[in-house]
């Protein structure tokens, strides 16, 4: 195995993750976080900041566990059973992974997008409007007025301003994965997690979609997983490098991009394994 | 380059054509049974309909008349029993599949409910005498009913539980996601997932307990004489034809024959409206 790649890299000081946070704040900390299929320990003392306006990648190979730490941030976890989160995990302050921590109230706070969309079977007005009547007494004008926002938000108003009876599954695959972030936006969340979402989008749909990360992020914190390594590096402020259930690296993206400090994290930017 | 092996490809080809030749077979076998006792019914049941049939009541040995009790009651006892089994059904098939989806009582009620899903009619119709007509002291509609109920539930319950396991996931995690506790997740994405596949199952449901006999003779009993009383014996379908048809009258005989023309155009309908909504939809 050549080294070559070893010697061009840039020798800096030991990065710890609360480095670099200048003015940020810190939306999400992660604290010594340990996590557990079972008895399989997927995730290994995990300690990572979410700041606030910013988006972070989280990067990979398959099975590194970066999904797992996204899914813990919301708890999506709990809707299995024999799955763990064992740490410190504060939003706000906030501890998430408490038992009195309302798990609804919380995923309001915190939404998701998946990897595949995922349109409830309702029509496209419906899809919008059914989570904002959730948790808000609306009249029909200013429930209208929330759905065509949160739809501009998403760059989708004018593909569907014209068939918002229709239903949400007879859209494209990018317009369906555009209807699930207008969702979760309509919600008004604070944190935007992005697990692989243009995984299955052609490239069209993805440029529409960083667009968008990039225009989210003034309002929402965004944590995206990907396996885009141009993709993180294009939309994402700080990157989080894992393997084998353990954070490599974290820091921000123009630096983990240009010289990282670990060998693996070189290795796996530059395409030598994963 | 490498020879084809002709021989051995020859081979495989002959058996091919044996096996081929016996599956047709089998099927024209099979098949030819079903279109015979279509034909004859068809034949039988359409020289004895008529608009009589559906005015006028069972008549006496040697009279003319019609089925419109035992039609009636049918339709009662069906609705009765589908309205009493299909929510218990839908219920515990969404405690299965929903609530319950790794805890030991599920694999439990599973296994059981698929025993009761083949157990005999009759054993259904016996256990209802036992529990309700004896102490009763008289059959009734509502035993009927309930021995028809019987027969829905495990239906419903498999195809309910059935419907939603095939709704992914990732649609509850998205439904999750915007903060949705899991009773409005399930009442009002993973039914609306599943809804045509749940119909489909109380459709089936229907057409299975339209045609049995069995668990009525136990418990409605019949009755020759128009009457809604559920607390009395009522007139079915089913029993109609039994009695008619062992009769050595010739206006019962035929009147069995139209009445078992009329369930079986019944059930035809049910499984083809059935199949219709199963059907995958088109995508638009």
């Amino acid at each position: 195995m050549s080294n070559a790649a070893a010697n061009v890299r840039v020798p800096i000081a030991t990065h710890t993750a609360a480095v670099d946070a200048g003015e940020m704040t810190e939306k999400i900390s992660i604290r010594n976080l340990d996590f557990y299929y079972g008895d399989n320990r997927a995730l290994k003392n995990i300690n990572v900041s979410l700041y606030r306006n910013r988006v972070t990648a989280f990067i990979g190979p398959s099975g590194c566990g970066k999904s797992t730490l996204l899914r813990i941030l919301n708890r999506m976890y709990d809707l299995y059973p024999g799955q763990r989160a064992v740490g410190d995990v504060k939003f706000d302050g906030e501890d998430i992974l408490g038992p009195s921590q309302d798990i609804n109230l919380l995923r309001a706070r915190i939404g998701m997008v998946f990897q595949k969309p995922t349109p409830f079977p309702m029509t496209i007005y419906e899809n919008i409007a059914f989570g904002v009547r959730l948790y808000d007494q609306l009249s029909k004008s200013e429930l209208d007025g929330r759905v065509e926002h949160a739809l501009r938000r998403a760059a989708l108003w004018d593909e569907v301003k014209d068939k918002l009876g229709a239903s949400g599954l007879s859209l494209s695959g990018g317009q369906q994965q555009r209807l699930c972030i207008a969702r979760t936006v309509a919600v008004r969340p604070e944190v935007i997690l992005l697990d692989e979402p243009c995984s299955a989008l052609d490239p069209i749909s993805t440029a529409k979609i960083e667009e968008l990360i990039d225009e989210l992020k003034n309002d929402y914190t965004l944590v995206i997983v990907t396996h885009n390594m141009q993709q993180a590096a294009r939309v994402s402020d700080f990157t989080a490098f894992m393997y084998l259930g353990e954070l490599i690296e974290f820091g921000e993206t123009s630096r983990m991009f240009t010289s990282p400090n670990d060998q693996r994290t070189q290795d796996y930017i530059t395409g030598r394994f994963g | 380059m490498p020879v084809p092996n002709i021989s051995l490809y020859s081979r495989r080809r002959r058996r091919n054509s044996i096996a081929m030749t016996l599956s047709i077979g089998a099927t024209l076998f099979g098949l030819a049974w079903l279109v015979l006792i279509l034909a004859v019914l068809l034949w039988k049941g359409f020289s004895g309909l008529s608009l009589a049939v559906f005015t006028e009541m069972t008549p006496p040995p040697g009279s003319a008349g019609g089925l419109l009790n035992p039609i009636v009651g049918s339709l009662l006892l069906t609705t009765l029993a589908v309205l009493i089994g299909t929510p218990i059904g839908i219920l515990a098939g969404t405690y299965m599949a929903e609530y319950g989806r790794h805890d030991r009582l599920t694999t439990v009620v599973r296994f059981i409910n698929d025993i009761l899903l083949s157990a005999p009619s009759i054993v259904i119709g016996l256990f209802i005498y036992e529990i309700m007509v004896y102490p009763m002291g008289h059959f009734s509609g509502w035993a009927g009913a309930v021995a028809l109920a019987v027969i829905v539930i495990p239906v419903v319950v498999r195809t309910t539980e059935d419907m939603l396991l095939l709704v992914p996931d990732t649609l509850r995690e998205a439904a999750a996601s915007i903060g949705l506790p899991r009773s409005l997740m399930i009442g009002r994405i993973a039914y609306r997932a599943a809804r045509a596949g749940m119909v489909t199952g109380v459709l089936l449901a229907i057409a299975r307990i339209t045609g049995e006999t069995a668990p009525l003779m136990f418990t409605a009993l019949n009755n020759q004489f128009w009457s809604l009383n559920l607390n009395a014996p009522i007139a079915s379908l089913p029993a109609v034809i039994f009695q008619f048809a062992l009769s050595p009258y010739k206006e019962w005989q035929q009147l069995a024959w139209t009445g078992a023309l009329i369930i079986t155009l019944a059930v035809l309908t049910l499984s083809i409206t059935a199949r219709i909504l199963a059907a995958p939809r088109k995508s638009t």
